[in-house]
């Protein structure tokens, strides 16, 4: 069993491009265990966080620590990433599977089993690009799963599934992380938040302005642009 | 008949019978341009990925080199390889000049620039699909560009196909190294100049009308790869 990853503690994290200060400071802890839903309005710098806590995106200044380590580039064999936009090889759906399963000496029973969970098994050998936006995000969502991950990224993974895909992406958001996976998931669908997430980030501007148990954010937030956000209202 | 006319049917005559000057002339043309294309994707395609993935100080004067190159006249490669592999030169104690391998090697020259650019082209767009997955998924190095030839390969194999296009059709760099030496060095574009100089037009036009159905064929084969891609969603 290797080191645990959790929890993530992120100090003074800053990242500037272009004279622009896209994310201003941002020091939380991310807990060890449950859900963390990261929200705010569109370009908040959600997905950036997010890719600087993998290490896809170096920030200028400020550290992340996981499980009390620096972070460096090994951890992400521990960690996997579901993009906002699926990036998918120009391969077939099982051979998708199968880049990832080789790679890391996984047994292709495990592909077979998560492109059950995901519903793809029909589709297993259609060319991924052929998938239909849904598809793709499950199967992207399958990949990652793959490798059991300690800690699971997800950038909008359900934004464009349909009512019965949704519930089944969260039901299995749940059991990984009931199973002792960390997720940490951004999303602009409140309602999803509301029923996963056991902590919330909220984000605007590149801060962090409200970080906190789900269970209040949703019921009292603290900051005007929150209450904003839930309400529909723009936040500015 | 009109001289034309009766070279024309001396012409499929010659096709038809298998003539054994034809063949030997063909077989090495195909022997030469195929090694040269073999060795050039070798070399080509590592370098085209190499280019196409990595960031460092150059890289731009390197890949501009690279399509510079593509461009470069087959006469002033013939010379360039004269000038290393003839007696005086540095190469000169290899005893290559006026044999077939140094027509690979001028082939080669001239092919690989083709294969490394266009290459780098191809990949560097899949790059940009795959960087952040395989960071993420930390694939090594190695995997990486195997990968990205592998799902390049429709686009890749248009490439390799207009290598060999360029190779089999050349004239002048193997004429210059490989000196046109009757069973030894003569290919068909070499003997299609000879024997047209000479008014043996036969011969020629017969070898003409092969490497005509070659560029056709190649030219057929790499349109419908690139179909078949599109269809299949892998391009
Ligand atoms: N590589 C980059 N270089 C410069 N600016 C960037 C870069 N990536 C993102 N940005 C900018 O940073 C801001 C935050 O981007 P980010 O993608 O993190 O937003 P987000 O919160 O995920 O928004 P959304 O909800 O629309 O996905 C945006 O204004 C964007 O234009
Ligand atoms: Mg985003």
């Amino acid at each position: 069993m290797p080191d645990r990853l959790t929890p993530i503690d992120v100090t003074g994290l800053t990242l500037m491009s272009g004279g622009r200060c896209l994310l201003d400071g941002i020091t939380c802890r991310i807990e060890a265990e449950g859900i963390t839903a990261i929200l705010g309005p569109n370009g908040a710098g959600k997905s950036l966080l997010l890719r600087c806590l993998h290490g896809l995106a170096d920030p200028t200044s400020g550290a992340v620590t996981f499980g009390g380590r620096p972070g460096e580039a090994s951890m992400r064999l521990q960690q996997s990433f579901v993009f906002q936009q699926p990036t998918l090889l120009r391969r077939t759906v099982i051979e998708n599977m199968l880049f990832v399963s080789r790679q890391r000496g996984i047994a292709e029973a495990d592909v077979q089993s998560w492109l059950e969970k995901v519903g793809l098994t029909a589709l297993a050998h259609q060319p991924a690009r052929l998938l239909s936006g849904g598809e793709k995000q499950r199967l992207a969502l399958a990949r990652g799963l793959l490798t059991r991950p300690s800690i699971l990224f997800l950038d909008e993974a359900t934004s464009n599934l349909d009512p019965a895909s949704v519930q089944m992406i969260e039901a299995i958001t749940r059991e990984v992380a009931a199973s002792g996976t960390k997720v940490i998931t951004v999303t602009h669908d409140i309602g999803q938040a509301r029923r996963l997430a056991d902590q919330v980030l909220f984000l605007a501007r590149g801060q962090l302005i409200e970080d906190g148990k789900a269970k209040s954010f949703f019921s009292k937030p603290r900051s005007e642009e929150a209450r904003a956000y839930l309400e529909g209202r723009i936040v500015v | 008949m009109p001289i034309y006319l009766e070279s024309v049917a001396t012409a499929f005559r010659l096709m038809a019978s298998g003539d054994q000057d034809l063949m030997e002339i063909l077989l090495l043309s195909m022997q030469v341009s195929l090694t040269a294309l073999v060795l050039s994707c070798l070399i080509g395609l590592p370098v085209g990925a190499f280019l196409a993935t990595r960031r460092f100080t150059g890289r731009g004067a390197v890949i501009g080199l690279f399509n510079a190159l593509m461009g470069m006249p087959p006469v002033v490669v013939g010379l360039i390889v004269y000038l290393h592999l003839s007696r005086s030169g540095p190469f000169g104690w290899l005893g290559l000049l006026y044999t077939p391998n140094a027509m690979i090697i001028a082939q080669m020259l001239l092919i690989i620039p083709i294969i490394t650019a266009l290459s780098c082209q191809i990949i560097e767009d899949l790059h940009e699909d795959y960087r952040d997955l395989f960071t993420s998924l930390a694939v090594p190095p190695g995997k990486a560009v195997k990968a990205y030839i592998i799902d390049a390969r429709y686009s890749l194999l248009t490439v390799i196909l207009a290598g060999f296009g360029r190779a089999i059709s050349e004239v002048g760099a193997v004429i210059v190294v490989g000196g046109n030496i009757d069973h030894l060095t003569r290919v068909m574009t070499t003997t299609i100049a000879l024997e047209t100089s000479k008014g043996e037009l036969a011969l020629a036009l017969a070898l003409g009308v092969i490497l005509l159905i070659i560029a056709l064929a190649v030219n057929m084969l790499a349109s419908w790869l690139k179909s078949r891609a599109s269809r299949r969603a892998y391009a």
